[in-house]
């Protein structure tokens, strides 16, 4: 069953609050991963294959590198999700 | 060449969760070895079944964050790291001037074989990023440089069994010949993993004493039959005399030797003859300007192997000739088990604490002292009787690895 976008950014914001202790109240759709949340690029692939597992996606590693806020992962999961 | 005091102290091991309790449960005379619980024992039949388990998880004391990108070998050093550092007072020292030698004997060993099997089972995507960082052998030293922003340099001495003790005298050399004022020292090993102690136990070191495991532990016992496998950490903070006298610290004791030689004799048994250890032992003495009759204390290897007990002694015996009879000899893994890279780490928290509170600790299990090993090695904590007097704690590793430190009550 496919998620909604709210319950894509609800479950990443429990992937990277697992991986980093960020809170997940501070992921925030206009937030940066780099920038804002101070994600580095090893927690980043962790919370990709995470991601992968948790909302039924494939998440290619060229993509991952598009992802540079919280929305464009959200965005990308929700419309590629199975 | 300048004066070395340790200042801070720090442990976790199968008795306690910290130096100070670690000591008093060895004062007391307790065991830290118990029979393993892990599903895995059963799983795939071990022949051994118990080991000295740290007596306080790590994951009890690190935030999920740092536990998740920490081997449990760097887990433990970072906690005996840490406590050491605040016992020493946290000191301010620039951090070019702040250097790490911290040891393990295995590595990251948990982490290679959990990403192998994740690797087989999931397939290589799944490997976590981290697995490298994790499992390499100076990713204790690596931790604790991070964690405490040491900048004159991090290092990890390998050398099997030897490697806390080679470690801590790398350490020593260095703060002596000026390339640090403070060193964080010590050693870490997380190895209670069915792989390792398959492999110990195929080649007949391990105790298979699995009806009685507290008593498995038994150095110079005539039922000794092998050593047990310990985990945990050891940590001190070294630093010049000038320096710990000038911002009012306490000072434990001096280190006052270090050496390390080596056998090429065998790749695991050690030299009958124990010329090796009994010169790591001499170097040490003479690095220390003592003489044999200086020293009343040893924290021996003393590993409880039918071989390795007596390679020990005769080296002792040629060292200290007729003045043998007078050394006070604490054989300490009887109630920690051996913590492999860890062990001369915790052995020297435990020479200084000796030095310290001037009382030799007990060694337990030792109900029929084999007669070939007549060494003076007391049941129950025994008082040291110079306030001046040297410690020694040796340390021996597979691959002819002698290393021998020296301390001196102040």
């Amino acid at each position: 069953m496919a998620h909604s976008q709210q319950e894509v950014l609800a479950g990443l914001a429990e992937l990277v609050n697992d991986e980093t202790g960020i809170t997940a109240d501070a992921v925030q759709m206009d937030k940066s991963f780099t920038d804002d949340l101070d994600i580095d690029s090893i927690s980043m692939m962790t919370i990709v294959v995470n991601a992968e597992d948790k909302f039924g996606v494939k998440i290619p590693d060229e993509e991952v590198k598009n992802l540079i806020t919280v929305a464009d992962a959200v965005n990308f999961i929700t419309e590629n999700q199975d | 060449m300048k004066r070395v005091v340790v200042t801070g102290i720090g442990a976790t091991t199968p008795l306690a969760g910290d130096a100070n309790a670690s000591w008093q449960a060895l004062l007391a005379g307790k065991s830290g070895i118990s029979t393993l619980e892990q599903d895995w024992v059963a799983q795939y039949e071990i022949p051994v079944t118990f080991a000295g388990q740290a007596k306080i998880s790590a994951l009890d004391i690190l935030t999920p964050q740092e536990a998740k990108r920490l081997d449990p070998s760097s887990q433990f050093a970072l906690i005996s790291a840490r406590e050491a550092w605040a016992d020493a007072g946290e000191p301010e020292v620039e951090p070019e001037r702040l250097a790490v030698d911290f040891a393990t004997g295995i590595g990251g060993v948990w982490t290679l074989l959990d990403a192998f099997d994740t690797l087989k089972e999931r397939g290589p995507r799944r490997v976590l990023p981290m697995t490298v960082p994790m499992l390499m052998p100076n990713g204790p030293a690596a931790a604790i440089g991070m964690a405490l922003g040491a900048r004159a340099g991090v290092h990890t001495a390998v050398s099997a069994c030897a490697s806390g003790n080679e470690a801590i005298a790398n350490a020593f050399h260095r703060i002596q010949r000026g390339e640090a004022d403070v060193v964080v020292a010590g050693g870490a090993e997380a190895a209670i993993h069915p792989l390792p102690i398959s492999a110990f136990a195929a080649m007949h070191a391990l105790s298979k004493r699995n009806d009685s495991p507290e008593q498995a532990s038994r150095p110079y016992d005539t039922d000794r039959d092998g050593f047990v496998m310990g985990e945990g950490a050891g940590a001190l903070v070294l630093e010049t005399l000038d320096s710990a006298t000038a911002r009012g610290a306490k000072i434990y004791c001096e280190i006052v030797g270090g050496s390390v030689t080596s056998d090429s004799y065998h790749i695991t048994a050690p030299d009958p003859e124990g010329a090796g250890a009994a010169r790591a032992m001499l170097q040490a003495l003479e690095q220390a300007r003592a003489s044999i009759e200086d020293v009343e204390h040893v924290n021996a290897h003393a590993t409880s192997t039918p071989v390795g007990d007596i390679a020990e002694y005769t080296a002792i015996k040629r060292v200290f000739g007729s003045h043998t009879d007078n050394l006070l000899v604490a054989a300490t893994k009887a109630s920690t088990g051996h913590l492999l890279g860890g062990a001369g780490a915790i052995e020297a928290v435990f020479t200084i604490m000796a030095l310290k509170e001037q009382l030799v600790p007990p060694t337990i299990n030792l109900d029929n002292q084999d007669p070939n090993i007549p060494l003076n090695v007391p049941r129950t904590s025994m008082a040291l009787s110079r306030p001046d007097a040297v410690a020694i704690s040796n340390s021996f590793g597979f691959g002819g690895h002698n290393a021998v430190l020296a301390f001196r009550a102040v």
